[in-house]
């Protein structure tokens, strides 16, 4: 319990929002408030989330830009689903061989960020980012010339076809190349996502309190200033590369287990960027802003659906709107006497009421 | 091998001028406008409607497309982009990014998501047969189209007025300003004149994979990008250096070694130079000031 009170010290009212969400949401979908569209995106939506979160740990607090998150996020998903599978009969638990899942897709998710990150590295601004772009591109391309198997023998591996992996009759595919994982048995649940999300704030925002979370942070405010004072630029921001290519495959692994079918063409750069429209939007840096953001922004579309047709329109004349108000002096001035001369004419109203 | 390398060619050379709006609006305004590859796709559609409904030829279609992505650009970078001059580069980004979610729905909404299938605009050129090698007459059109640009491009900035103001704002914005020269202006310019290339690069690219859809611009978009970078971002040869050199990569990947690795070998080749010079093959080093 000291310890549980000690690691959540820092940035504690995320918690609170976290397990207000999970209670309301729980309270709601009991009593049957839920439609059901909205129940089937709930851990999407805690994905997302943990996904916005951990790409601010390298854009906000690490300062690279990174726009091939969502390819961490893919391996991620895809060795869950192969865990997942590989398990089946001999952990017949659901949460059991989810824990399995999420753990060894976060481990391979941070096996591909170390060696990604060893090259990214090197360069800096939007070059870096250029390249990280890049990488996401490769990891989704060589997913889908990949067929993975699974018979009496053990897994199969190749890069042609299913007949190529030479399986025994009773084997089954587990993923397809460009189609994907298919027949994914589901096992990740809301609560399972929640429990996730906290471990992930605790580690992040421990990390982060750190000295060596200061010393990430002081090397994005003056690099020149942090490698003066004897802090390794390089090592820094791999730490904080790695941890984050480490949650966002736990996120991965979380959601492939979501679906039953998953084709490799989801982790794509559109869905990056929807990452990191979840983050600039919450604040940079800022981790309770990630929260919310991503939050509502993936039910969003889903409330937008009045406008049926229009939804993804007005969703970007939303975004687009947001950032000049949120950015422009101008803008926000106008916006704030608009609301200014608004209360007045209420408060007006009040006293002619009366 | 040679039909490869033609169409190699061809394909890097509408990468080249996409690359060229990319590299002109980032050397000046310092964003990378993520939007571009929409851009791409109206000036496509337009052509499309212009020679279907509206029975135009094709160069009266092209200028059309040209005409209306221009002002497009116009537009765009007036009502989003003007807001946020002093802005982070982040919000600008996604601003960019909203701007390319706005036009790829309006495109599917005017024109619905079944894919259109494009009329070859310079079909009516027959193709140039040497031996048993036969050049497209799109090829020749492209590759001559991507030369004449590039060397109007390289006079404009060279020579006129107008181009020496945009290399200095693009070397120092305050500076430029104290020379009299109308910042605001230069940047609208820019943004004009790379809508204009991308309408081209649209009539071009359709003109080569006859299908239309809203989608069709983003990938062609990433890659002229990654074109952009891979020849240094900033510079007007590097573009057309780096955009021809990724078509011709990628064509000789997707015949030679696998269809469906050859974007993943465009990237590769581009992280490889990245890493050898970090600033992409013609870019300047600017070194930090401490």
């Amino acid at each position: 319990m000291k310890l549980l009170s000690k690691l959540t010290k820092n940035g504690y009212q995320n918690y609170i929002i976290v397990i207000l969400f999970f209670a309301v949401f729980q309270i709601l979908s009991s009593t049957g408030h839920i439609s059901n569209s909205l129940k089937g995106q709930l851990v999407p939506i805690v994905v997302y989330v943990i996904m916005a979160l951990s790409l601010n740990l390298v854009v906000g607090i690490s300062g690279e830009l990174s726009l091939g998150h969502a390819g961490f996020m893919s391996v991620g998903a895809f060795t869950g689903i192969i865990v997942s599978a590989t398990l089946q009969n001999s952990i017949p638990n659901g949460s059991i061989r989810l824990v399995f899942a999420i753990v060894i897709g976060a481990v391979f998710a941070g096996v591909i960020g170390f060696l990604i990150s060893v090259p990214v590295l090197r360069l800096n601004g939007d070059y870096l980012a250029i390249v990280t772009l890049a990488f996401g591109e490769i990891i989704k391309n060589l997913l889908n010339i990949t067929y993975v198997g699974l018979d009496s023998k053990g897994l199969h591996l190749s890069t042609k076809d299913i007949a190529s992996m030479n399986m025994k009759p009773d084997g089954i595919t587990i993923l397809n190349g460009p189609m994907g994982a298919l027949g994914t048995v589901k096992i990740s649940t809301f609560f399972s996502g929640i429990v996730l999300l906290l471990l992930v704030l605790i580690v992040i925002q421990n990390l982060v309190a750190s000295r060596c979370g200061r010393a990430i942070m002081a090397l994005r405010d003056n690099r020149i200033a942090g490698e003066a004072c004897g802090l390794s630029a390089t090592k820094y921001k791999m730490i904080a590369f790695v941890t984050s290519a480490a949650i966002a495959g736990s996120a991965g692994a979380l959601y492939g287990l979501n679906y039953s079918t998953l084709v490799p063409k989801k982790f794509d750069f559109n869905t990056s960027i929807l990452i990191l429209v979840f983050v600039v939007l919450g604040g940079i840096g800022n981790m309770t802003g990630s929260i919310i953001a991503a939050a509502l922004l993936t039910v969003l579309p889903e409330m937008l659906r009045t406008f049926r047709d229009y939804r993804m329109l007005v969703y970007a004349i939303v975004l687009i709107l947001v950032m000049i108000v949120t950015n422009n002096e101008k803008a926000r001035d106008a916006l704030t006497g608009l609301l200014r001369r608004f209360r007045k004419k209420s408060v007006k109203e009040g006293t002619a009421n009366e | 091998m040679l039909t490869y390398l033609i169409n190699g060619l061809s394909l890097g050379s509408v990468y080249a001028i996409i690359a060229l709006g990319y590299t002109m609006v980032y050397g000046i305004a310092k964003m990378l406008n993520f939007a571009h590859g929409d851009v791409i796709m109206i000036g496509g559609y337009v052509a499309f409607c212009s020679t279907s409904y509206l029975g135009l030829g094709p160069i009266p279609s092209t200028l059309f497309a040209v005409v209306v992505c221009t002002v497009l650009g116009i537009v765009v970078e007036r009502l989003a982009y003007k807001p946020l001059r002093n802005a982070t580069s982040l919000a600008v980004l996604i601003t960019a990014i909203g701007v390319s979610y706005f036009l790829q729905n309006a495109a599917l909404l005017i024109w619905s998501s079944n894919p259109k299938s494009f009329p070859n605009l310079v079909g009516s050129i027959p193709n140039v047969v040497i031996g048993e090698l036969v050049i497209p007459s799109t090829a020749i059109v492209t590759v001559i189209a991507n030369l004449l640009i590039m060397l109007a491009l390289t006079m404009f900035t060279g020579r006129t007025k107008m181009g020496k103001a945009m290399r200095a704002v693009s070397e120092d914005k305050g500076a430029a300003q104290l020379m009299g020269i109308n910042v605001n202006r230069t940047i609208s310019v820019t943004f004009a004149i790379g809508s204009g290339l991308a309408a081209i690069a649209g009539v071009l690219l359709c003109s080569a994979y006859p299908t239309l859809m809203p989608t069709t611009g983003s990938m062609p978009g990433i890659k002229a990008f990654t074109a952009a970078v891979f020849g240094g971002i900033g510079s007007i040869p590097g573009a057309m250096l780096g955009g021809i050199l990724l078509g011709v990569i990628e064509i000789f990947a997707k015949a030679y070694i696998s269809t469906q690795l050859s974007d993943a070998i465009v990237f590769a080749v581009l992280i490889v130079v990245l890493l050898v010079k970090p600033t992409g093959l013609l870019g300047k080093k600017v070194s930090e000031k401490v």
